[in-house]
Order: structure tokens, then sequence, then C-alpha cells
């Protein structure tokens, strides 16, 4: 850059100065497009994946949809049914909710607001990230060993209870650390507000603290129980039926100690049989699967815009 | 009609000390009472005050008393401890892991650090306003409301309570019409006054105000700064400001705290001279005093 000294020399120079410059910004535009090709790529994969489930499944999921959707598991391919399994999911996942929205959330809040931040809080909290990463069969065989034989007098053994107590424990590290993380982002702003006017922890914590994180919480939660709504690996392992089941004339509540399957835990069944038709209601099933859970996640969604007033 | 100055009836107006023995808290009252230079002017009296954060010392050795009905200002460059230690007077120190007090701040002759002293009732006697505005996220009278309903005022006293403690942090007239809508939809000095109003809305003795300017614009500014005036005919303030200005306007006495780097490249906050806000300005005792007001220092 000259150095400059009359506004005659500035104006003769300065269009030449910021005319725009070809290649300026490679770099910038590489990246741009690399993102740009990464985002493509991931919604096509899933795109294609959706695909060809609809058009493996076609054959039932146009012909033969509500049977399909009605009715239980039959040896014959054409005349089985998922119904049993959506029910099942239902009520494992409002098992697996139960237990581990309240033991988690509670979790959280004792680590972020009660423990000071203690050695014992942080080594809870290091292994409680650690233990989200364990593969969802060691909570299969911890189920077995604790929900079904153990705690056997309790749950009734092979039932809907410790399927739903097995995927609790599985994600209630989930529930935590996203509840923990909620917790944190709260402004301590908020608190000292809050204090400032003589409020008691506890009623910081409950009608500050809480409520500002609960969308958050909301959201972390959800997102884990999709995550336990398509496990079919520990439900194998606690005894999930992988063929026909009776519940004999139970109701629903009695249903809940009775034996029972779960529609990730059919798919596996379906797959595993030979012959076309049972490849197409193994992608009719995975479909209904996806509905199930996009229709769970809405609902939540739902509930969180209701819950979450915009101040 | 309320009126602002009675205590709230309630759970919370009861008693200052949680434990209810009248001769404890005789004893508390009385112990240092001899000590204090003017007993019935003097809100808080600081004796040798150390705060420390884990082993770092934070603030050395400050004894200054707080008057009533006056504002009393404390400057100083960045770092000197002078937030840290507006903090020590509700105990607001206390939500810091690590912090610990040492010596003795007497509020009307109660040692504050008693451990018989609950903070939650000190922290309604002596109200904070902090540097940003941190309305809840709630509606303009919620937000009023909040404190005199946690130390049990009557639904039926709510409304009054709000429009008190509006009328006299100013706002009143720029919200009555909106007091259902959000505090978040309000202007930042608005929400800093909406702040002051529920600060005062229970009642307190003392306002603390940590930098309750430092994030508004020149009108906002002056507008807060006239409050200030106002409300010490009700009540006792302390105010931590950057500004030598903004002190020099509002305040009757002022603090001077400097900063001193140890050995160990750690900085420890000292009161280095407390007295009149006239006295400072004009003619300060300390060359170090003097050479941050007049602009040579910090």
């Amino acid at each position: 850059m000259a150095v400059v000294t009359t506004p005659g020399q500035v104006a003769r120079t300065t269009a030449a100065d910021l005319e725009k410059r070809a290649g300026a910004d490679v770099a910038g535009a590489v990246f741009k497009w690399t993102l740009i090709g990464a985002t493509t790529f991931a919604t096509a994969f899933l795109g294609v994946l959706l695909l060809v489930m609809v058009v493996d499944g076609w054959s039932v999921l146009s012909g033969s949809l509500g049977h399909f959707l009605t009715h239980g598991f039959s040896q014959s391919a054409d005349n089985t049914g998922v119904w049993q399994g959506i029910l099942g999911s239902l009520q494992i996942a409002l098992v697996t909710l139960v237990l581990a929205v309240p033991i988690g959330v509670a979790t959280a809040i004792y680590l972020v607001e009660y423990s000071g931040g203690s050695r014992f809080a942080r080594l809870v909290e290091l292994n409680v990230r650690n233990l989200a990463g364990v593969p969802s069969i060691v909570y299969g065989l911890l189920g077995l060993a604790v929900f079904v034989q153990t705690l056997e007098n309790f749950t009734q053994g092979r039932t809907v209870v410790a399927g739903g107590m097995t995927l609790a424990a599985m994600v209630l590290p989930i529930v935590v650390i996203t509840s923990v993380e909620a917790l944190k982002a709260v402004p301590q702003e908020l608190r000292e507000a809050a204090y400032g006017v003589g409020a008691t922890k506890w009623e910081v914590v409950s009608k500050q603290v809480v409520p500002a994180g609960a969308s958050t919480i909301l959201t972390g939660t959800v997102l884990a129980l999709a995550r336990a709504l398509g496990e079919a690996a520990p439900l194998i392992l606690v005894g999930a039926a992988t063929g026909f089941i009776s519940f004999g004339d139970a109701n629903w509540l009695e249903t809940f100690t009775g034996p029972f399957t779960a529609l990730p835990v059919l798919i596996f069944n379906f797959a595993r049989q030979p012959g076309e038709e049972w490849a197409a209601n193994a992608a009719a099933a995975s479909v209904v699967i996806l509905v199930v859970v996009l229709m769970v996640n809405g609902f939540a969604i739902y509930l969180r815009n209701r819950f979450e007033k915009k101040w | 009609m309320v009126n602002v100055n009675e205590p709230i009836a309630g759970r919370r107006a009861e008693s200052f000390v949680s434990v209810p023995i009248s001769d404890d808290v005789a004893a508390m009252n009385t112990e240092h009472a001899t000590d204090q230079q003017s007993p019935h002017d003097a809100v808080f009296a600081v004796e040798d005050l150390e705060v420390y954060y884990g082993e770092f010392r934070a603030l050395k050795d400050v004894s200054l008393d707080i008057n009533m009905h006056e504002v009393t200002a404390f400057i100083g460059p960045s770092g000197c401890g002078k937030s840290t230690f507006l903090r020590c007077f509700n105990r607001m120190n206390d939500l810091i892991e690590g912090a610990r007090v040492e010596g003795r701040i007497d509020y009307h002759g109660v040692d504050l650090y008693d451990e018989r002293v609950d903070p939650v009732e000190v922290r309604r006697r002596v109200g904070m306003v902090f540097q940003k505005p941190n309305p809840f996220p709630k509606s303009i009278y919620d937000n009023i409301a909040y404190g005199p309903k946690l130390a049990g005022a009557k639904k039926g006293d709510l409304d009054d309570i709000v429009e008190r403690s509006l009328q006299r942090a100013a706002l009143w007239d720029e919200v009555k019409d909106r007091l259902k809508s959000s505090a978040y939809g309000l202007s930042g000095g608005q929400q800093q006054r909406l702040c002051i109003a529920r600060a005062i809305a229970v009642q307190p003795d003392v306002v603390l105000m940590d930098e309750p300017c430092s994030a508004l614009d020149p009108i906002a500014t002056g507008r807060i700064e006239e409050l200030i005036g106002e409300l010490t005919s009700d009540y006792t303030i302390v105010i931590v400001t950057h500004n030598m200005q903004q002190a020099a306007r509002v305040s009757d006495r002022t603090a001077f705290f400097s900063v001193q780097l140890n050995d160990e490249g750690m900085r420890t906050g000292e009161l280095i001279e407390v007295g009149e806000t006239r006295a400072i300005f004009t003619n300060p005792a300390d060359s170090r005093t003097e050479a941050y007001i007049t602009g040579k220092v910090g």
C-alpha cells in the first residue's frame, strides 16, 4: 500500500482497490460447499433408507396395512401383524419414562444445585458420562441378571416391567447428562435475582431454575426415549418374545407383568425368516416403528411448545 | 393502601434470627455496640473484614461504617474487590463455592456472619440490584410480586405493593397499562428500574447496587441516579460504581479501594480511604486516591 497524500490520488486508486477480485476467498467457498455436500449426503442417505423400506414393504403397506397393524404374530407371513409389538413398545416406553425421568432429573438437580461441586459429585458425573457410552447389550445383561432374576418377585421375570426397567437403566445416564447441561445453562443471574429478594434455596430451585431448564430437559428426555423405542438387543436378552405370544384374557394393566414383545424385536424376528414375504413384513414394521417414534417426538415437541412460555 | 415502610406480616417478618431466644438476640445486639462510633446512625459496622476465595485473599482488612439513609459509594479500579465487598452485606458471597469471610460485619449491632443468622432473612432486609438487569422471565407484575409473595404478603395487598413499588422506582407511568406483559419487553433502563422496584417491593432496609448503570445509556443512567437520590429518604444505599462522576453526583460518602499485586501475582483489594464524598474528591488524604480520581491511574 502506497502512502497516499492527496484526495486526487485516493480517488484514482479507490475504484480499483474496492473491486471484487476473483479467488479472494477460495477457502471460504470450498468450506461452504463441503458443508452443503455433507448435509446433502446425510439427508439423501436417510431418504434412500426410507425409500427402500417403503418399496420393500409396499406389498404389506398397500395391501393389508389395517390387518398388519391390528393383528398379532402369526406363523404365516401373509397373516402376521405387529399389534403386540406396538402395544409392547408403548408399554415399555411408559415404564421407562416413569422410572428414568424422575430419577434422572432428581440426580441432575442434586449434582448441579446441591452437591456444591464436591469430589463425590464430580465422580458421579464422570461415571454417568461413561455409562452413557456403554453398549445397550450390556444393559441387557444387567437387566437379565438384576431385573429378571434377582428381582423376579417384583418384576415376575420376563415381563414388560423388567424390559422397561432395563431400558430405563440404559437411558438414565442420557437423561441425567442432558438435565445437568440444561440446569447448568440457566444463568446465574436468575438465581441471584431470586436469592436477592429473599428466596430460600428450595424456592430458587423449584420456582426459577427447574422451570427455566424444563424445556431443554424435556427435549433430552424425548431423544432418550426415542433411542429406547428403537432398541432390540437388550429386550431380547431380558426375554422379549420373538414368536407367538398370547395375553390370554389379561386386561391392559395385567399385561405389564406378562410376556411381551416390542417393535424392534418383531423386526428382528421378521428379518431372520426366509422368503420375500417376511422381508416385506420387516420393512413394513420398520416404517411402523419410524412413524411411532415420530409421533412420540411430535407429541413431546407439542408439549414443549405449550410448556415453554416465551417471555 | 399499604404503607411501604411497614414490614409485611408473615413468616419472615417475625424474627430476623432463626433462634427465637430473646436473650440470645439481645446478647448479639450488645456484644459490639460499644465499639461503634455512632451506634444509632450506622446500619453496618465493618471491622477488619477479609474475604477469601479458597486460599486466595481477595480483600484485606476493611473497616468502615455504612450510615443510615445515606448513599455510600465504593469506587476503585477493576479487581479491587469492591463488588466482592458489596456482596458481603447480604451474604451473596455464600453462594460462591469456597468464598469465606473473616472479620466482622455488624448489621444494627448483630453479627451478620453469626451462625444463628439466617442469610435468607438478611437478603430480604438487604436487597440488591445487579450490574446487568436481571428480571425474572415473568410478567412485570409478577417480577414485583414475587418477593412479597415469598415473604407471605396477602394476595389482596399485592396490587398495592406492585403499584407503590413501581411508582417509587419511577416506572409506573410507563408500564401501568402492560403489567401482565413480559418484563423482557422493557428497555434496558426500564428493566433496571424494574429490578430496583423488585428490590424495594419487599421493603428492605438497605439496597445494594452493583454497578447498576454500567449497561445503560446516559439518559437511563440519569434517571437511575435521580431515583437513587429520592430513595435515600426511606433506604440506605450502597452503590459500587466505575464511574467517578457518578459517585460524586449521587453519594454522601465514598470509599476508595485499590488493588495490590503480591509476589505470586495475586491481586488483593484494600480500602485506601473513606470519608465524605466532597472531601474525597476535593481533598483526598491519600496520594493513591488523588491519582485515581484525577485520572493519572486507572
